[in-house]
């Protein structure tokens, strides 16, 4: 058994969520200038130049690449030998949240209740926590800040399995040309598969945090990521939707075994600043 | 790529008007900034008869909720918010003499009837781009609703801060335009 402080985790978050604001992944720094060179509008190619440069200042001045740094969603692996002691595990990581929105300059964007005071919690706490146990005696964190321009024009649909490669493939589609220039593309498109339906919402976030270049192990999912991005690019929606051929950078799939009656299909779009830090304790 | 065109602040209907869909514009000048809640506040007091906290006629107002200033910024990262969650207030807003606005994304056909209607301009600036636009904002006041914070009325001033015309007065749009050339299914 070992023991970590709850104080360690709040220190960890807290850094987690300041390094995930400030500095974007080389995955999608790489997406972005491969974009660069393939964008067929003259705009489009500016546009993904301005991103570009953003990614640069903000890592450069430690500013946040988005002023929407999002509400913090905290993905933690517990080593089932761990022990935390002196506090609770919800309690530091609000308090990692907290600490981290506050030193780092980061934008507050959480209100207390979603339909009638919508008063902000002055902190952007609480956190989102999904929390698994793990073999072992080491604690992983992964703090991927979510924007909810691109988080409003996610969806989620309940397919019978007959829907097939078609439905999810169209699915998609439509997903990407409702949201058009609204989730400031390029967008990366997290697809979770099968599950239920909290299950598939899930999955579809954790698709986020795999890096854009890796495809999903499985050939036959890879094949369909390659795919579902060959046609969302299709769109014409183009850089912020001014028209072009890059509006994805990338679709990652992630899918798990679901009920003989089912097949669910969550879609969770994010924008080009696709962040996430990650910290092992 | 044409020569971005300059403008300043305050914007009258000539000036709006002469804009047109597909334009890169540089605007330098006092602009006014707010969000979903703010807007929701100024139609508020406006139903109750009352004046608007600014006088806003001929104004530029700015979909943005910024990040905090570090010490010695003006103001923290601060790129556009997406614009639709205004819809439901714009039109009023444009009835009283707002002349232009910046964010991103799609409008609604009732906002876009009120902008010809009225002689206004929407600009789209790079949403994500909010570091690099911070750099044009050379002063951040709030003006109203300061408990709403980082969502709070504040009067801006920027300097060449980068934005292009997406809807102009006549109801062109730029964003069907330029994706109808790439739209390849």
């Amino acid at each position: 058994m070992r023991t970590i402080s709850a104080s360690e985790i709040t220190k960890a978050v807290a850094k987690a969520a300041i390094q995930a604001n400030y500095y974007l992944g080389e995955d999608i720094f790489g997406a972005l200038r491969q974009g660069r060179t393939t964008e067929e509008s003259p705009l489009g190619r500016e546009v993904l130049g301005q991103l570009i440069d953003n990614a640069c200042i903000a890592r450069d001045q430690d500013m946040p690449i988005c002023q929407d740094t999002g509400l913090a969603v905290v993905f933690m692996e517990i080593g089932q030998d761990v022990h935390i002691a002196d506090g609770s595990l919800e309690a530091a990581v609000d308090a990692g949240v907290a600490k981290g929105y506050t030193e780092g300059y980061l934008r507050k964007s959480a209100v207390d209740d979603p339909v009638f005071v919508r008063k902000n919690t002055g902190d952007n706490t609480p956190a989102i926590l999904h929390v698994s146990i793990v073999p072992g005696d080491k604690i992983k964190i992964v703090l991927a800040p979510k924007g909810f321009g691109s988080e409003n024009m996610s969806a989620l649909k309940m397919f019978p399995p007959a829907a097939g490669v078609a439905g999810i493939k169209k699915f998609a589609l439509d997903t990407v040309d409702a949201a058009g220039s609204n989730p400031c593309p390029p967008i990366v498109i997290g697809m979770g598969i099968g599950g239920t339906m909290e299950k598939a919402a899930l999955l579809a976030k954790k698709a986020l945090i795999r890096p854009i270049s890796v495809r999903n192990a499985n050939p036959d999912y890879a094949k369909l990521e390659e795919e579902i991005l060959s046609l969302v690019n299709k769109t014409g929606v183009g850089p912020q939707g001014l028209g072009g051929t890059v509006t994805a950078l990338a679709v990652n799939i992630e899918y798990y075994p679901t009920h003989i009656a089912g097949m669910p299909v969550a879609i969770n779009i994010n924008c080009h600043a696709t962040r996430h830090a990650e910290i092992e304790i | 790529m044409a020569e971005p065109i300059r403008i300043k602040t305050p914007l009258d209907e000539a000036a709006a008007r002469n804009l047109k869909a597909g334009d890169s514009v540089l605007i330098t000048g006092v602009i006014y900034t707010a969000r979903d809640a703010a807007h929701k506040r100024m139609v508020e007091a406006l139903d109750r008869g009352e004046s608007l906290p600014v006088d806003i006629r001929d104004q530029i107002i700015y979909y943005v909720g910024p990040c905090p200033p570090k010490p010695g910024q003006p103001i923290g990262s601060a790129g556009p918010t997406t614009s639709y969650r205004m819809d439901a207030y714009t039109p009023r807003m444009l009835a009283e003499g707002l002349r232009g606005m910046i964010g991103k994304g799609y409008r609604s056909a009732e906002v876009v009837a009120a902008m010809q209607k009225h002689g206004a301009v929407y600009f789209a600036a790079t949403g994500g781009a909010a570091a690099l636009i911070a750099r044009t904002v050379k002063a951040y006041e709030i003006v109203a609703y300061p408990d709403l914070a980082s969502e709070a009325l504040a009067k801006m001033t920027v300097e060449d801060f980068p934005a292009i015309v997406v809807i102009d007065s006549e109801g062109r749009n730029y964003y069907q335009e330029g994706q109808k050339q790439y739209r390849r299914l």
